[in-house]
């Protein structure tokens, strides 16, 4: 028991994550990747004909997504309530400031974005990508590491 | 297929427990990670492409159909520049805010409150690409209008 509340390793967490892939495609035909849902949930926020939204075949197509985010949500609920021992920050305290709200509102822009125009994040290419050989998978993980190790090694040097 | 969105919400929420579980949600992980502090999360990310990668072998190996008779495959991307360049600003905001798409949602879950504020960033970027899109990526050919 006290190993299910402890963190979990990285050799169970690691296959488990990459399992998800084969298990999502047998048991619901899609690729696993969660950037577009925030393609899906603009669409839904911005348009005034919801019906004619829902009923458009390349949205429904994509919907899925916004049924997997709130399963995330649910399943963050879950392990943090149910899976733990106490409470864990996943964030550091002075993110809870103006300050730091401005720092996750510019880096949630450029998280936004910069999947959009890679056409996908760490789980549409860095697993589902890699692991199906796409070469545009290679240059999406490539800049990932390029855009998180320069800011990384700015931060480095000027020390904040 | 029978109870789709029940499934997909199952899969949500297993796959949210192991991002919370493995900690790959955690600003401080990711930090670790970009300062090379600490494996964890070449670990994670590694094993799982792995494993994914020998699954979807085998899928592709014995030709596994879905009720349509339809060969189940990943739909295959175009390797344009958007990938690199997309990539990378992406991978900045990785790096400030300490997580990518699944672990916000996740986050919030867990109660993380200020990962709302992260979450409406990412949708205002999500905005604002899909505003300059038609600018963006006019000179590359045969690219899907994302998923």
């Amino acid at each position: 028991m006290e190993h299910i509340l402890n963190p979990w390793p990285w050799y169970v967490s690691g296959p488990l994550i990459g399992l998800t892939v084969p298990l999502l495609l047998l048991f619901s035909g899609k690729a696993l990747g969660i950037s577009g849902s925030f393609q899906n949930l603009c669409q839904l926020a911005t348009t005034r004909d919801t019906k004619g939204l829902l009923r458009d075949a390349s949205y429904k197509k994509e919907s899925w997504k916004i049924v997997f985010a709130v399963g995330l949500i649910l399943g963050g609920f879950l392990a943090s309530r149910f899976l733990s021992l106490g409470h864990i920050a996943f964030l550091p305290m002075e993110y809870h400031s103006i300050s730091g709200a401005l720092k996750l509102l510019a880096g949630g822009v450029l998280v936004g974005f910069g999947s959009r125009y890679a056409e996908g994040c760490t789980s549409g290419h860095a697993i589902t990508g890699l692991a199906s050989l796409q070469p545009a998978s290679l240059m999406a993980v490539f800049g990932f590491f390029a855009g998180g190790l320069s800011a990384a090694g700015i931060t480095f040097l000027i020390g904040s | 297929m029978k109870f789709f969105h029940l499934r997909i919400l199952l899969f949500g929420a297993l796959f949210g427990i192991l991002l919370t579980k493995s900690q790959v949600i955690s600003w401080f992980k990711i930090r670790d990670m970009f300062h090379f502090r600490e494996p964890d999360l070449y670990l994670i990310i590694g094993s799982a492409v792995a494993t994914a990668m020998l699954f979807l072998f085998l899928i592709r190996k014995f030709a596994i159909k879905d009720a349509d008779g339809r060969v189940l495959a990943v739909p295959i991307k175009n390797p344009d520049r958007g990938k690199l360049l997309g990539g990378f600003i992406f991978g900045v905001g990785w790096f400030i805010t300490g997580s990518c798409p699944g672990p916000i949602y996740a986050q919030i879950g867990t109660g993380e409150i200020m990962a709302l504020v992260t979450l409406a960033g990412a949708l205002l970027g999500a905005y604002a690409f899909s505003k300059v899109r038609p600018r963006l990526i006019k000179h590359s050919q045969g690219s899907s209008p994302g998923n």
